[in-house]
């Protein structure tokens, strides 16, 4: 009884007051119920499975009270780590063929009603104990609604635990039973309905679960719609406000307060139009609007000028888009840093080969023949990032006309899309 | 940009349901260094904003997208078939394709962000009362990704109206990279004249075409 199972005492710290109980995947020795229970109680396991087998004793309790539990408490995630312990398993097995034992002898000594459990209809519950198992297995793979059996073996063992069922039943009905063909017909059907009912418990289970998961995902969505039309109507008017006024005071804490102010618009704005269902926003490694998005954000950030980015369709983060964010972001900064604007524009394209983005001004621009040396240098490296991965850069610009950066850069073959 | 030559200042209403942000737009307006634009009056809700558009006839109306009782959408469908004089040019917070696409659908000639400076602002009050839509750049992104051509897109039903044409997309390209209408003119070696037929009739198919991403943006909308 010393050497419990490791997983309980870490297990259990989140939140340990709202937790329910979550049935074993690994370590299980039928169902993981027992294990469920001692994590959500804090007790060695092994006790649990001695309640479990004395409860058995006593007309098969033990055996209804796991069975309940085991429908009704969801496995735990998937990916769950855990030790396992082979002597505590073995000792697992050891107490499921005592309680079962027991339930059995008890049951033929006793009384008359718990005579039940005996012969046919125990073999029923072993047949819907291997199905259901069967069930929970199929449930940790796949995540379709319909794939609850997976595999050949598993595919066998659920035909085996059906089968068992089955002869249970008819056993059951033929060997106690000395009714007329009528009734017999009656009984025959009722016990084919109920065995049925029985084996297809685990379907049913998840049927609820997914149906309530997906109301609870619903009200969130609702609710989240109704914040953000508050927030929207309150906060994001008063920071669009607040960008106006600062416009006309030109002064350095003016120019901060605009910048804290479209900051906070940018984020709230991530938040509010992230699509529903998304608990985080894209990440911007994985997609290139995200990644210039975030790029553009940084360089608003830095120097405290507005970067609006308008992004049409969108394509995978890849090497070559990352050169491409890249030598943007550095366009984006020269413009900020340089041109002497309050606005810089991005805008980008996705076409079926190729991805643009323009980064324009209306700033001083400059004479391209006569740069001074540092900007030389940054246009070099937007150049040479570009080119190095078969994209083209083109720079237009004259004193007093402002300056556009215009990227191109061949798409990488691969046709899907993130949408 | 001043090419218009004003006659008259274009009359203007404004509808938003926050009394601050109102005041704003109005001082903005009605302050120095702006011209060609006067403030009529101005409504915080559906129902006044119905009546006063009825009793002010502004050449212009300031619409605020999002208001409590309907929203900018709520306006223009009480009153667009009964003035159709009026002009509506959007203005919101939202940067969101549902809220651009659809108030455009419902009528307005154009959308612009309320971080909008008042020069700029008042700028554009003159050209939609002139008759030019006023396409942000990020309605002119809208408007690219809603017509474009996608691999497994539904045919175009009406090719009239779900689809662009390739200068109308060139121009749209340029309005999303922030070229004035002057500028995309000696860019693409055309008139202004024919820029702005190409936006008009840019507006014209967002507004009237039954393509898939425009009737979903304008109906998936979230906040009304």
């Amino acid at each position: 009884m010393t050497q419990t199972d490791p997983g309980p005492a870490e297990a259990v710290t989140p939140a340990a007051g709202e937790r329910r109980v979550q049935r074993y995947r690994r370590g299980a020795v039928v169902a993981g119920v027992a294990g469920g229970v001692a994590e959500h109680l804090d007790v060695p396991v092994l006790r649990v499975r001695i309640a479990f087998t004395v409860l058995c004793a006593l007309g098969g309790a033990g055996v209804l009270a796991y069975g309940g539990l085991w429908v009704f408490c969801p496995l735990e995630p998937a990916g769950t780590e855990r030790e396992v312990d082979d002597r505590d398993r073995l000792r697992g097995y050891g107490l499921v063929a005592l309680g079962l034992a027991l339930a059995l002898v008890l049951s033929a000594v006793g009384d008359q009603i718990s005579g039940w459990i005996l012969g046919p209809l125990g073999v029923a519950l072993v047949g819907a104990a291997v199905v259901w198992r069967e069930a929970d297995g199929g449930s940790g793979t796949g995540r379709g609604r319909t794939r609850v059996v997976s595999g050949r073996a598993g595919v066998l063992r659920a035909v085996l635990g059906a089968v068992l069922v089955a002869g249970g039943i008819a056993a059951f009905l033929l060997g106690s039973l000395d009714v007329g063909a009528v009734q017999f017909g009656l009984l025959a059907a009722t016990a084919t309905l109920v065995g049925v009912v029985v084996l297809t418990v685990p379907w049913w289970m998840r049927l609820v679960r997914e149906l309530s998961a997906e109301r609870r995902e619903r009200i969130r969505s609702e609710e989240r719609a109704e914040i953000a039309a508050h927030l929207h109507d309150s906060v994001l008017q008063t920071l669009a406000l607040i960008q106006r006024h600062t416009e006309v005071a030109g002064d350095e804490t003016a120019r901060e307060v605009r910048r804290l102010a479209r900051r906070q618009e940018r984020e709230l704005r991530d938040w509010l139009y992230q699509e529903a269902g998304d608990e985080t926003p894209t990440p911007e490694t994985t997609c290139f609007g995200a990644a210039l998005r975030t790029a553009a954000g940084d360089v608003e950030d830095t120097f405290a000028v507005s970067v609006a980015p308008v992004i049409v369709g969108d394509a995978v983060f890849d090497v070559r888009t990352a050169a491409l964010v890249a030598a943007a972001r550095e366009a984006m900064t020269n413009a900020a840093k340089h041109a002497g604007v309050e606005e810089v524009s991005v805008y980008a394209e996705v076409e079926d080969g190729t991805v643009s983005v323009f980064v324009r001004d209306r700033g001083k621009g400059f004479e391209p023949d006569a740069v001074p040396t540092d900007r030389h240098g940054l246009a070099d490296s937007i150049h040479a990032r570009v080119e190095r991965h078969g994209g083209t850069v083109r720079l237009r610009t004259a004193p007093g006309e402002g300056t556009e950066v215009g990227l191109t850069m061949p798409r990488t073959e691969q046709p899907s899309e993130v949408a | 940009m001043s090419t218009t030559v004003d006659t008259d200042p274009a009359r203007v209403f404004i509808v938003d349901d926050h009394a601050l942000f109102r005041r704003g737009v109005r001082a903005e307006l009605e302050g120095p260094g702006v011209s060609g634009v006067s403030v009529v009056g101005e409504a915080g809700s559906v129902g006044e904003a119905v009546a006063g558009i009825g009793h002010y006839r502004p050449d212009v109306v300031l619409l605020d997208v999002h208001m409590p009782d309907g929203g900018g959408a709520a306006v223009l469908a009480r009153t667009r078939t009964e003035y159709p004089d009026v002009v509506f040019l959007a203005l919101s917070v939202s940067d969101a394709a549902e809220d651009v696409i659809s108030v455009i659908r419902a009528g307005a000639r154009g959308y612009v962000t309320k971080t909008i400076s008042g020069r700029d602002l008042a700028d554009a009050v003159v050209r939609v009362k002139a008759g030019d839509p006023v396409f942000s750049p990020r309605l002119a992104g809208f408007v690219l990704d809603a017509f474009a051509d996608r691999p497994g897109a539904a045919p175009p039903v009406d090719p009239e109206v779900d689809q662009l044409t390739r200068r109308e997309r060139d121009v749209l390209r340029l309005l999303a990279r922030g070229y004035a209408y002057k500028e995309i003119a000696a860019e693409l070696v055309i008139s202004i004249k024919t820029v702005e037929t190409h936006v008009s009739s840019v507006l014209r198919k967002t507004q009237s075409s039954n393509r898939h991403e425009l009737s979903r943006w304008a109906t998936d909308r979230r906040l009304v």
